[in-house]
């Protein structure tokens, strides 16, 4: 649910990170903090824990600059991944304009990241949204932990969509300004797809 | 139903009256509209030391989360909040279920003040926001001139700038 403003000439959007408890979906949010200029992002607001586990959500305003006259600003929110807190991440949702969904690389969480799919989608539909009319990217995170599932593994278990992946090493930045770049591109040519012509 | 928020000119300055008037009459110190999504609308008053962008979000989410805490204890919903602070006080509340509007106030005014003139407020507003969903229902000329094919070119090159 973008919000338009004519009169103050703003476009603001939000972006989404979702994805099971500890796939890295804070830590994709603070890299992107601590890489953009002060002039383009805001304060980063985190709702955590004292053990550092997002309890309601991280927010982080990014300014992507001036399009066609208007000044247009993304809302990065991620979710809490751990499964308890549900009613949280459903508020979240609301109102998503893209999704990004950071999975677990390791072998181990592969059901932690089904269930975490298939959450999102339960969750998207309380709001009467379906995943496959909203911008939606896949980055598979932790490539550099051994004992990973291959790509096309992933691939095939994860993106019945064929929607684009990211491979993502997020404490290092590899991947993450990728991802956010096309997830940002997809809520941008998605609205202007959306308006009337 | 479409599912963005338009604002065009002639609405916007229409709710930023409400919200000056609100403001004035009952001598609060800040006011804000915020949507449902936490993305600020308008604020008005004394804006200066506040951080628009967290303080919106925030208040969206303290809003939507104590939605959530009515319907656990079978209450449709809570239809207004109320933070007391030692200097401050927020109180928050719904206008035409769609968008949250936030009046920050101190001591030189009263909570029921604040109570009464935001239920003002919130009739005028609630007119508004009526005709602004009506527009969004209907195509709209103003749109459709800024998402052209250009709309898309140009946010790929600021996309480009901005990460390379």
């Amino acid at each position: 649910m973008a919000l338009i403003n004519y009169a103050a000439r703003e476009i603001n959007c939000k972006i989404v990170y979702y994805g099971p408890g500890l796939s890295g979906k804070t830590t994709n949010i603070k890299y992107i903090y601590e890489r953009l200029s002060p002039t383009i992002k805001g304060k980063l607001v985190s709702l955590a824990t004292e053990q550092e586990r997002t309890l309601f959500f991280d927010f982080l305003p990014v300014d992507l600059g001036t399009i066609r006259g208007f000044k247009t600003r993304f809302h990065l929110y991620t979710t809490p991944g751990q499964v308890f807190y549900n009613a949280s991440r459903r508020l979240i949702l609301k109102g998503v304009d893209g999704i990004v969904f950071v999975a677990d690389s390791q072998r181990e969480r592969m059901d932690e990241n089904i269930e975490s799919l298939e959450n999102m989608q339960e969750n998207l539909s309380a709001y009467g949204m379906k995943l496959e009319e909203i911008p939606f990217i896949m980055q598979y995170n932790k490539r550099d932990l051994p004992n990973i599932a291959s790509v096309e593994e992933l691939e095939s278990i994860l993106n019945p969509w064929k929607v684009p992946y990211f491979e993502a090493i997020a404490t290092q930045g590899k991947g993450v300004f990728e991802t956010l770049k096309e997830i940002s591109l997809r809520v941008l040519k998605h609205l202007s797809q959306r308006a009337p012509t | 139903m479409k599912e963005e928020t338009a604002l065009f000119e002639k609405e916007f300055y229409e709710i930023t009256n409400i919200l000056k008037k609100l403001l004035e009459t009952s001598n609060s110190k800040t006011v804000l509209l915020i949507d449902k999504a936490g993305q600020l609308i308008c604020s008005t008053g004394d804006t200066r030391d506040l951080d628009l962008l967290s303080f919106s979000t925030l208040s969206a989410a303290d809003f939507a989360a104590t939605a959530q805490l009515a319907e656990l204890i079978g209450e449709k919903e809570f239809s207004s909040l109320f933070h007391q602070g030692e200097k401050e006080s927020l109180y928050i509340s719904m206008v035409a279920n769609r968008v949250i509007l936030a009046v920050l106030f101190d001591q030189r005014t009263t909570l029921g003040l604040v109570r009464v003139r935001v239920k003002h407020a919130t009739n005028e507003l609630e007119g508004v926001f009526r005709r602004i969903f009506e527009k969004i229902e209907k195509p709209v000329k103003e749109e459709a001139k800024i998402f052209d094919e250009d709309f898309t070119k140009e946010a790929e090159e600021e996309i480009d700038k901005l990460f390379g």
